[in-house]
Formats: C-alpha cells, sequence, structure tokens
C-alpha cells in the first residue's frame, strides 16, 4: 500500500469512529422520514415533495459533513502534534495531505451511500419505483462534497477549526447564490459594472452546477453535455484548490 | 566515520503575533553527532531544544544552517528510513489501539504484514505494553503513552533515535527501563540524541553533551572532560556551634533543628571546621566531598550567561 493510502486509511478509520458523522446520519434519516409529514401538509404530488426534500437533506447533511469531518481532522493532527511524529517518518507533505483527502472523500462516499440507499428504499416503501435519478443527483452531490472537502483542507492549513468551518460554509452559502449574479449581469447595462460582475461570477464558485434535483424530482431531461462540463468544473475547481492547499502546507512551520 | 548528524550554524526566529518583531530563538547552533554514541542535548526551559528538533525533522524551516541526517540533506526520505522520533509529551489517535498504532507507522515504512506482526508484538513487550496492545489509547495513562510513543520511534528499528524529554510521565522504574532501551541501542551500535533538561539519569549514560542556553550552545564535550573528578567542596553538617563562630571558614547554607550545613573549599579548611568542632565539643553530623556533577555545570553555564 502506498504512503498515500496508509494516510487515508487512518484517516478513514478516524473519521468513522468520531460520534458527530452517525449525529449527523441521524439528522438526515430524520429528515428523510419527516417529509413524509410535510407531503401531507402540502398540495400536489406527495413524492416529489419528498423527493425534494430527501435530495435537499442529501445535499445539505453532505455539505455539514464535508465541512465539519474536513476541517476538524486536519487541524486535529496539528493540534494533538500527531504531526510531528507522521513527518518525521519517510513521508511528504504533500502525501499527508493528499492522504487526508482521500480518506475523507472515502468516508463521505460511504456515508453518502448509505444515505442514499436508505433513501431510495423509503422511497419504494412510499409507491415510488426504483429511480436512477436520484442516483446521479445523488453522485453530482458527492461531486460536491469532493469540492467542499478540499476547501475545507485549504482553510484548515492556515486556520482555526471554527474559522475553517465557518470560511467553507460561506464558501458553500456563496456558491449556491452566486448564480443570483447572471441574473443581475443580463438586467444591467453593459460596461464597466458589468464586466466587474462577469469577472466576480467568473471567480466565484458555482455550486448550482452540482444541484440535480429539480430535473430528477421533476423528470426533466439531462443534456450529456451539461452533466459533462458539470463533473469537469467540479473535478477542475478541487484541483485547484487541492493544489493552493498542498502550496500552503508545504511552507508552513508546525509551531 | 561521518557524523550521523550533524547540524552547522542552525539560525531559526519567529514572529510572534502581528507586530513584525523577530524573535531569535536559534543564534547559530553547530554540533555533529558520532555514530554508536548518546548524546546528550541539554539546556533550561526555552532554550531552543524542540526548536532544533523541529528543525531537524523538517516540521519547521530554519532561516539559515544546513542540517544533514547521515550524510544527506535532512530532508531526505531515505535519512528518515533510518530515524526514530519520540516527541516530547506524545499524544496519539485517540480511535486507535495500541496495536493499531503501530501498524499504521509500520505501515508507513512499507514493512510487510507478518513482519509487522512480529516487530510489533515485540516491541510492545519490550516497553512494557505486552497486555495493552488492544487497549484504545484514549484509555493510556501518561506513562503508558509515552511507552507507547517509545514503541512507534523503535518501530523501524532505527540507527538514529531522537527522544524529547523522554523521562516525563515515567515512574521511577519506568525510567530504569527507558535507560536500560537507550543503552541496548547503543550496545547494538545505533545511535541515541537525546533531548532534556531533567539530568539525573542522563549523566550515567551519555558519552558526549551540548548544553544549549538561549539558543546558544555554551559548552560541550565529553562528560568525563567537563565533569571533572576533582572535589570541588566539602559539605559539613554540624551542631553545638554558633553561627557566628564559622565564619570565614566557609559559607554556611541551611541549618534545621540547630544544625549547620557548611560549604567549605580546600582541604586545610575542612581541617580547620573538623578541629573547631572537636574544641568546642560539637558533633558532625555528616561529611561529604563535592566533585563537580553536570547538575552544577549545568547551572553554572547557565547563570554565567
Amino acid at each position: 500500500m502506498s504512503r498515500i493510502g496508509v494516510i487515508a486509511l487512518n484517516t478513514f478509520r478516524e473519521a468513522v469512529r468520531d460520534r458527530i458523522l452517525y449525529l449527523l446520519l441521524f439528522f438526515a434519516g430524520a429528515t428523510i422520514l419527516l417529509s413524509r409529514l410535510l407531503s401531507l401538509l402540502t398540495v400536489g404530488d406527495r413524492l416529489k415533495i419528498i423527493m425534494d426534500v430527501g435530495l435537499a437533506a442529501l445535499s445539505f447533511f453532505g455539505a455539514l459533513m464535508a465541512i465539519l469531518i474536513g476541517t476538524s481532522l486536519v487541524h486535529k493532527e496539528i493540534d494533538k502534534k500527531t504531526i510531528y511524529t507522521l513527518l518525521s517518518k519517510p513521508l511528504r507533505r504533500i502525501e499527508f495531505l493528499l492522504g487526508k483527502f482521500l480518506g475523507l472523500v472515502v468516508t463521505l462516499l460511504v456515508m453518502l451511500s448509505l444515505m442514499t440507499l436508505f433513501f431510495q428504499a423509503y422511497l419504494l416503501l412510499l409507491g415510488g419505483g426504483i429511480n436512477g435519478r436520484v442516483f446521479l443527483a445523488a453522485l453530482y452531490i458527492f461531486l460536491e462534497m469532493v469540492l467542499l472537502t478540499a476547501v475545507a483542507i485549504l482553510f484548515s492549513t492556515f486556520s482555526t477549526p471554527i474559522l475553517a468551518s465557518l470560511f467553507s460554509l460561506s464558501f458553500f452559502l456563496i456558491g449556491h447564490f452566486s448564480r443570483g449574479l447572471l441574473t443581475l449581469i443580463r438586467k444591467i447595462p453593459a460596461g464597466f459594472s458589468r464586466t466587474g460582475l462577469r469577472v466576480l461570477y467568473l471567480l466565484l464558485p458555482d455550486l448550482e452546477n452540482f444541484n440535480l434535483k429539480t430535473e430528477a424530482v421533476h423528470g426533466l431531461s439531462i443534456p450529456a453535455k451539461w452533466l459533462l462540463t458539470s463533473a469537469a468544473y467540479g473535478l477542475f475547481y478541487a484541483l485547484l484548490i487541492l493544489t493552493l492547499a498542498v502550496i500552503i502546507f508545504r511552507r508552513r512551520d508546525f509551531t | 566515520m561521518a557524523a550521523v548528524l550533524a547540524i552547522d550554524n542552525l539560525r531559526k526566529s519567529f514572529s510572534p503575533g502581528f507586530i513584525p518583531r523577530r524573535k531569535e530563538i536559534l543564534k547559530g547552533v553547530s554540533l555533529e553527532v558520532e555514530p554508536g554514541e548518546i548524546f546528550g542535548y541539554l539546556g533550561p526551559n526555552g532554550a531552543g531544544k524542540t526548536t532544533t528538533l523541529k528543525c531537524l525533522l523538517g516540521l519547521i524551516f530554519p532561516d539559515s544552517g544546513s542540517l544533514t541526517l547521515f550524510g544527506r540533506p535532512h530532508l531526505s526520505l531515505s535519512a528518515r528510513e533510518r530515524l526514530g522520533y519520540l516527541p516530547e509529551s506524545p499524544y496519539f489517535y485517540d480511535h486507535l489501539t495500541a496495536m493499531e498504532f503501530l501498524d499504521f507507522y509500520a505501515r508507513l515504512f512499507g514493512l510487510k504484514k507478518t513482519e509487522r506482526r512480529k516487530r510489533i508484538a515485540g516491541l510492545l513487550e519490550r516497553v512494557g505494553l505486552a497486555d495493552a496492545g488492544r487497549i484504545p489509547l484514549r484509555k493510556f495513562s501518561r506513562g503508558m503513552l509515552q511507552r507507547a510513543g517509545l514503541a512507534q520511534a523503535l518501530v523501524n528499528d532505527p540507527d538514529l533515535l531522537i527522544l524529547d524529554e523522554p523521562l516525563g510521565g515515567l515512574d521511577p522504574i519506568g525510567r530504569k527501563e527507558l535507560r536500560d532501551i537507550i543503552l541496548e541501542q547503543k550496545r547494538r551500535g545505533k545511535t541515541v540524541f537525546l533531548c532534556s533538561h531533567i539530568l539525573q539519569d542522563i549523566e550515567m549514560i551519555c558519552d558526549r553533551v551540548a548544553i544549549l542556553v538561549a539558543g546558544r550552545i555554551m559548552s560541550s564535550g565529553r562528560l568525563r572532560d567537563l565533569v571533572s573528578e576533582k572535589i570541588k567542596f566539602t559539605e559539613i553538617e554540624i551542631s553545638g556551634l554558633k553561627r557566628e563562630e564559622l565564619a570565614g571558614l566557609g559559607e554556611s547554607l541551611a541549618g534545621q533543628e540547630g544544625r549547620i550545613l557548611l560549604k567549605v573549599v580546600g582541604e586545610d579548611k575542612v581541617d580547620d571546621v573538623l578541629s573547631l568542632v572537636l574544641s568546642r565539643k560539637g558533633r558532625v553530623h555528616s561529611l561529604l566531598p563535592r566533585s563537580l556533577t553536570l547538575e552544577d555545570l549545568f547551572l553554572d553555564t547557565v547563570k554565567s550567561s
């Protein structure tokens, strides 16, 4: 097993033995179950409401998991000084960081799979069939979680867990609202401010790229080109963030 | 033979807080550790011992100076494969058992599964944790963590063992066992670099020492050369006399229950004190010739700086 793999395995072990993960898993499950209650109170296709709430729960709790364990696990190594012994072994700093990232991604994959399977089983129980779109939407939620993990790791290479969590959460919120800028850009006349807004939109993350909820719930068509660009966008962005994290982490003093 | 560890003119400063006022921690440290010796790196708290180690292990980057391990740059992975390190007051992964913990580190060295199993069982036995292998580290006491830390430092059978304050948290039995392990490493031709401010125990086993004060090495050399066998002064504990009568004969240090502890320099003066006590019908409770110890040397060095 490569050294990155060894770190990843230990990270996975540490994460799945962390209670906070199960707390979030419990709340995600509870939200999915309670979506039935919500559907009773609303007019319209009940199954669609349940789908909508359920996918939102996957997305929200997935993001929380990525941010919380992403920021705590890297910082914990520095704070508890376990990184001292680790880096005294034949291990490069980049291997450590990539191992952490990989371990977290695998953990999140397991957690999201559990939530998705639970959600799909619940849909079956309520009379819905097995829906491939649920899994597709979950796959893109996973992509978003991968990106958020990279962001959480980046922030935790230079700040405290609370700050890093706040930064990552802001990244998450900005990412889901940045598309509003496009509407604004369309409404104002061409000129300096419009160019400025366009540049801002390009710099800010656009996490709506990973949001397939509407399409999945209402059975709309999803163009393959769109799927591919979104995936490429996510992977490229995550790679960029990780590179930045590695650059900072490699130069940092552990005092 | 080439030095196992060589540090040349190492400098490191930090700027604490936002105000750019740099605080120099290491002000040009140079030292060499020969193969097969036990080297004591001593100094009071805050002298820069741990900073030196952190530079050596690549945890922080020095401002200037060079560090080599086994003749290679200190950051090279091949040098690290031959290194074992026990940090000061080690904390390890709470979620792992002692066996999983050692297995994790052994994997980083690329050891095979059977080899790992054999080595870990031997190490747990060696550090006195044979029965605690399946207990999670979060249930370990401080002394047990120190032992687990020692086991991880030995997991690759290192040629150079670096110990930072290894005696902390250990009871007298633990200290003795640690000393035995260090001496065993030396017997097997390995090198030990010992960082400490606790001088007992170290005095008996170090071949050479360097004393670091405020970022500079103030004194270094063979322990035998630094600490002479010559009697420096004599401590005499007497009673039945007044302090004033002893004026000029020596420095009276402390007195309990009417006794006087006198620090006398020079053998002639010792005779004078004894005859005075005899003539006044006083009593001598103890007479202790003191040679220079590492502790004295340490205190003198720190004081003179």
